[in-house]
């Protein structure tokens, strides 16, 4: 079904990039080439390197000499790899199921978009011959979706966030125990003041890169975020989150508590929850306790602003939890006797009562039972972290390099004939038109993003298929080069994928589609 | 066209680039200070090169032609490499303030690590370093002396300390083998300088007189070996063969020469010069030396 691999042009030079002449300036000698990957422009004579040695003129070739990535399959030797893979001799052939992978990263970009991908590489991969088309877009459609584990309030939805005084994205949606930021964004980079852009650029390239970057939101909260990592709100790093509200850990637990306890108050910052009153309780007929908590009442069994927030009871500034108790009422049901938990959303903190004669809540060592449930709330709580998800559209002119009719490229993507990665990371890809990706950065290798004082950022992004559909799609056959090749050439550096990606070319292999 | 881009080592240190330039930054103090001023750094990095494109046929002049002393170009590190390499082009002597680009770079990115909170920084630009320290703050310096042979993991072949007290605050490299071109014969002259602008000048300087005529030393036109060179058809060393002591010693005497004018003019505070595994120390003695070839 395949082509051998002698029927697609290889370089002769075996140098991995190459980018064209633009046309020569009328004084330039004709076997000089041109540089534009800077604005210095060198003009190099045959043999000779630019003034950065990174690019040189290879047989009036503008070659790069600088390395590229390669993702390296986790817990591969590829010493080891590369030693048995020249001891057996090269026969020629495309590498077979290659523990290697070419990313985007380094790979650099080719302008204008029409010349061919600075890297289109082809391996053999479970008998089949696959080419991936590497290359470094240029992003100002572009944006961070950053999901930050925290109940604390962090900003009025819509409102502004800022990064070095300069707005930079919004206040998203808050989703249960996470809130959203929407950062960056072409309206950002290029819509506003020039400083803006920068600033604008400079937060996304370091939140790509998994760095922290700080953040005020107007009229909220100072917030440090950082991919993977925990957030810090207004100084105070968040350890875990709550497993729900007061009254969601109520209904959660009511049935684990029944028959242990006669009342549990769930002390929380935002709803503090009072399982006697609560619809969880009603269900099970509980007997009304009598307490009189401090705060707003809600619907029943829910209080608002028990307490103002803090670093205390479950985020509130309470340190002793009967100091949110206004008073036991006999008529309503108070009586000796009664057996009372108070307990954080985190289960972090809890105490045991019982109430006395007169009705006054006296420490007790807490039940067993009672005790594991408190455990198991908070064997609920996961780690806070921020999720930094970066989305980008490739639907642009950057599928030229790929490919001479590029919404071929968009169709194949969508009916899976073609898989798309971001250094390598897997990539979900929108429904609807254009080649709209979105990645988690977590998963990407490090320093993935680079930027353009467009202000713009750089990205890797591959594109993997099989050789002959990437012939059916209009593909710039005459660039494939072995991976061999690229290999040879020496400019490249391995960088180990995230444990837990698909290997990319696993996603099409052998022929199931 | 790409433009600067900077990663992060990982070792915390940064490395800026774009084009040509090349810069390891590094910065400690209060917490938080040392990002900021890279962050400030970098800003700043970013559009140096354009800056430096734009002026470059003023930059490219001989000092010494009358094109060149009337020259006054108007970017913050153009006027700086122009003032560094003035002086070296008395008595008609080529020069182009291009022998101070990368020493005038690292100064001006050093510039944003001038406040108190930053305890120690530095920008090395190709072997062109700007330091900057607070009171009380010292560097370790470390000298391969063969840069053929100067790799990672070798013994340094010397060793040195500068600290706040030290005028110091500017390093650079000069020789044949590195990427610039030299005139002279010398593997590395590293000279010491209030400033990394005046360091780089006369590094190239002193690197140039560190010479003596031997045929078998190979030289070609610069044109001949990179295109657009400032140094146009002059001739600039692209071998140097073994050579007897009495010849090295004689090279190595017109440099110290050399350093000791630098030095006499108040231009630089020391130099080290290494020439086939023999050196001279010039003004070292204002340094705290552990070791000298």
């Amino acid at each position: 079904m395949s082509d051998t691999p002698e029927s697609f042009a290889p370089r002769s030079d075996g140098q991995p990039v190459v980018l064209e002449h633009s046309r020569a300036p009328e004084r330039m000698a004709a076997d000089k080439v041109r540089c534009e990957a800077c604005p210095v422009l060198c003009q190099i004579s045959p043999g000779k390197l630019g003034a950065c040695d990174r690019y040189g003129n290879v047989d009036g070739v503008l070659t790069r000499t600088d390395t590229l990535a390669l993702v390296v399959k986790p817990g591969t030797d590829l010493v080891a790899w590369q030693a048995a893979r020249d001891a057996g001799g090269w026969d020629g052939s495309l590498v077979a199921d290659p523990p290697v992978f070419v990313s985007g990263i380094g790979s650099t970009t080719t302008y204008p978009d029409y010349k061919p991908a600075p890297f289109i590489v082809a391996s053999k991969h479970e008998d089949v011959d696959m080419v991936t088309v590497v290359t470094e877009g240029i992003f100002s459609y572009c944006s961070f979706k950053v999901k930050i584990d925290t109940d604390r309030y962090l900003g009025p939805e819509q409102a502004t966030v800022r990064h070095r005084g300069e707005a930079v994205g919004h206040v998203s949606t808050i989703e249960y125990g996470s809130q959203f930021l929407a950062l960056g964004g072409v309206h950002h980079l290029t819509g506003g003041s020039k400083k803006e852009g920068r600033v604008a650029c400079d937060m996304m390239m370091a939140l790509g890169n998994r760095e922290p970057v700080e953040l005020q939101i107007e009229g909220g909260a100072s917030v440090v975020v950082a991919a993977d990592r925990a957030p810090i709100v207004d100084g105070v790093e968040e350890k875990r989150m709550r497993v729900g509200c007061g009254s969601a850990t109520i209904g959660i637990f009511a049935p684990q508590w029944f028959g242990q306890a006669d009342e549990v108050v769930v002390v929380d910052d935002h709803i503090t929850g009072v399982l006697s009153e609560h619809q969880a309780g009603k269900f099970l007929d509980m007997v009304p306790s009598g307490i009189r908590l401090r705060g707003r009442k809600s619907t029943p069994g829910r209080y608002f602003q028990v307490a103002n927030p803090g670093s205390g009871w479950g985020g509130t500034d309470i340190t002793d939890p009967l100091s949110i108790v206004e008073g036991w009422d006999a008529k309503h049901g108070a009586r000796p006797g009664l057996r009372m938990l108070m307990v954080s959303t985190t289960g972090e903190d809890s105490a045991w009562f019982v109430l006395d004669e007169q009705l006054v809540p006296r420490p007790a060592e807490m039940p067993a039972e009672v005790r594991r449930v408190v455990e198991r709330i908070g064997e609920n709580c996961e780690p806070s972290l921020c999720s930094v998800l970066y989305v980008a559209g490739a639907g642009g002119s950057l599928r030229a390099g790929v490919t001479d009719n590029p919404v071929r490229l968009t169709r194949s993507i969508k009916s899976l004939l073609v898989n798309v990665t971001c250094g390598g990371a897997p990539v979900y890809v929108w429904p609807g038109g254009g080649i709209t990706v979105m990645v988690d950065v977590a998963r990407m290798p490090a320093a993935s993003f680079g930027s353009v004082p467009t202000p713009a950022i750089v990205s890797p992004i591959e594109f993997t298929m099989r050789l002959d559909d990437y012939r059916a799609l209009g593909g710039h056959m005459d660039r494939v080069q072995r991976l061999e090749q690229v290999l040879a050439s020496g400019a490249w550096r391995a960088l180990e994928g995230a444990a837990g990606n698909p290997w990319p070319l696993d996603r099409l292999g052998g022929g199931g589609r | 066209m790409s433009g600067a881009v900077r990663a992060q080592l990982g070792d915390g240190r940064w490395h800026f680039q774009h084009g040509p330039i090349d810069c390891i930054v590094f910065a400690e103090g209060e917490s938080g200070a040392a990002a900021e001023c890279i962050d400030r750094a970098w800003l700043r990095f970013r559009g140096v090169l354009e800056e430096l494109v734009a002026e470059l046929p003023l930059l490219r002049l001989d000092l010494a032609s009358p094109a060149g002393a009337a020259a006054a170009p108007a970017g913050p590190v153009a006027r700086r490499m122009v003032a560094a390499c003035r002086a070296h082009a008395a008595g008609g002597r080529f020069i182009t303030a291009m022998a101070a680009v990368a020493g005038s770079v690292a100064e001006e990115l050093i510039g944003a690590f001038a406040e108190p909170r930053i305890r120690r920084a530095y920008v090395n630009n190709g072997g062109d370093i700007a330091l900057h320290l607070a009171p009380g703050a010292s560097f370790e310096v470390g000298l391969f002396a063969d840069p053929a042979h100067g790799l990672a993991g070798l013994p340094l072949d010397g060793r040195f300390a500068i600290d706040a007290s030290s005028p110091v605050r500017g390093i650079a490299t000069s020789g044949w083998r590195g990427r610039s071109f030299s005139l002279g014969i010398a593997d590395v002259v590293t000279v010491l300088a209030t400033s990394a602008s005046r360091a780089d000048a006369a590094a190239t300087v002193i690197a140039n007189a560190v010479d003596v005529d031997d045929p078998r030393i190979v030289r070609r036109p610069a044109n001949a070996v990179r295109d657009d060179s400032d140094l146009g058809e002059r001739l600039v060393t692209c071998a140097v063969p073994p050579m007897p002591d009495a010849l090295v010693a004689q090279a190595l005497g017109n440099g110290r020469r050399a350093a000791a004018n630098e030095i006499a003019a108040g231009r630089i505070v020391a130099a080290l010069l290494c020439l086939q595994g023999r050196a001279e120390a010039c003004g070292a003695n204002a340094l705290h030396q552990e070791a000298l070839p």
